[in-house]
């Protein structure tokens, strides 16, 4: 079979292929990293390997915050030290980890995995929406903080979560928006700037 | 001599998609220049001066710098934010209409003034009316005009006989009125009432001040909507994205 690599080996050709379906990488750089990969040691092959099969296999969502997880409940939600009642909601995993490197925050999360978004067609039934109301249905929690993005898409995600929870009768609250430090006050729009003003604080 | 690399231009934000690792694709609806795909570079970061000056939704004032396939937005600056659109998931939910009819029937770099006056004057109507169905009909109507889809309602497709007013019917594949006498012709076509017929016309006139004025009962406000929403889903061969979440609103009660 001639490969559209030319003529690259059957199984060098398959890896650039594989390569190649990542994101971000075009065909020159997925050749690279194959020939890379060829040159390395067997061991570092083997590690690269065994490392893409450990997070398919052990890697789930957390049953409680749907954050990605190796054991279920995840580590934070089975940390006894964390505060069960607040509830911090974030669109991604990633964002978690941008929230605990603040060291402020030692509640619990939920993962919404995605946002609103009626122009690509992504609706609430998209999102983990429902196993938030789930979760608050028969506990405790006392504050929902809303930390989607500020864009058009995580306002419209927080607005509508808003209405939802509202007739719970908890606590609801949203990160701040302001200005971001190290920023440059010409350049903030009038929305931040706004806000800011809005928000500002006794010295 | 060559045309300059870069120009300034105000733009209506119609929508994003993310774009690498920090960068953005916008579509923006410009007055001269129609509709424009362009990268906001860095948008993401958050101390990006471009930031909020480019979220959908919004009019700015850009400068651009051309490219080959998508225009580099070297700077923005916000001119009108419509907060109240932003403030509110409702009205959100309606712009998101009107923003995704206008992408969906333009197609980029086409001049066409008067859709982007139309947008524009829309989104801001979109606040201070409360007669959204209205606002709609009328943004609809308009944009298929300026756009070339015009419905004829003033005289039969079939026999160009001037319509009387008795109960008619539409077509979409034919793009307007069919009389009752040629109706049995026409593949598919639905029933039109004169009411809806008469205020699909002045709608059509482009009163905008008077036809919002209308007293319109429900029954007469959803035959309009499903007479024009069967020529949109038509032409366009496909359902809106943004209908799905006006439903699921209306329907939840929670957009009251």
């Amino acid at each position: 079979m001639t490969s559209r690599y030319g003529p690259a080996a059957e199984p060098v050709a398959r890896l650039i292929e594989e390569f190649h379906k990542l994101p971000g990488i075009g065909p020159k750089s997925a050749a690279r990293l194959a020939y890379h990969i060829l040159r390395i040691p067997e061991s570092g092959a083997r590690s690269l390997a065994e490392a893409i099969i450990a997070v398919k296999e052990q890697i789930t969502l957390c049953s409680i915050c749907q954050n990605l997880t190796d054991i279920d409940p995840c580590a934070i939600c089975s940390n006894p030290a964390r505060d069960p009642f607040t509830i911090c909601v974030v669109e991604e995993p990633l964002d978690i980890l941008a929230i605990e490197r603040t060291g402020q925050f030692k509640g619990l999360y939920h993962v919404l995995h995605g946002v609103i978004s009626p122009m690509e067609g992504i609706g609430p039934d998209d999102l983990k929406i429902r196993e938030l109301l789930e979760r608050l249905k028969n506990s405790t929690v006392e504050e929902i903080i809303l930390a989607t993005n500020p864009n058009l898409e995580g306002e419209a995600t927080a607005m509508y979560l808003q209405r939802l929870i509202s007739p719970l009768g908890i606590r609801i609250t949203s990160l701040a928006r302001g200005l971001p430090v190290g920023g440059d006050l010409e350049y903030a729009d009038e929305v931040t700037l706004g806000r800011a003003l809005e928000g500002r604080r006794e010295v | 001599m060559p045309l300059p690399r870069t120009y300034n231009t105000e733009a209506i934000i119609l929508k994003h998609s993310d774009l690498g690792e920090a960068d953005r694709i916008i579509t923006l609806y410009t007055p001269n220049r129609g509709k424009i795909r362009s990268v906001a570079h860095g948008v993401r970061k958050t101390k990006s001066r471009l930031g909020g000056h480019v979220e959908p939704i919004t009019l700015s004032s850009m400068m651009l710098s051309r490219g080959r396939s998508l225009e580099t937005i070297n700077q923005s600056q916000v001119i009108e934010s419509f907060l109240p659109i932003h403030n509110d998931l409702k009205l959100m939910a309606q712009a998101f209409y009107l923003i995704e009819m206008t992408d969906a029937f333009t197609s980029e770099h086409i001049e066409n003034y008067p859709v982007y006056k139309l947008l524009l004057d829309s989104l801001h109507h979109l606040s201070k009316t409360r007669r959204v169905e209205l606002l709609f009909r009328y943004f609809e109507i308009q944009l298929l005009g300026y756009i070339g889809y015009r419905p004829e309602l003033g005289e039969c497709l079939n026999c160009r006989i001037p319509v009387e007013p008795v109960d008619n019917f539409f077509s979409p594949s034919d793009g307007g009125i069919i009389c009752p006498n040629c109706a049995h012709t026409g593949p598919m076509s639905q029933a039109i009432s004169v009411n809806a017929l008469k205020v699909l016309r002045l709608l059509q006139r482009g009163e905008y001040a008077t036809a919002i004025q209308l007293r319109i009962t429900k029954d007469l406000s959803r035959e309009l909507e499903e007479t024009l929403q069967g020529y949109i889903r038509y032409l366009l061969e496909r359902e809106l994205k943004s209908t799905g979440f006006l439903e699921l609103l209306k329907k939840d009660k929670m957009a009251v």
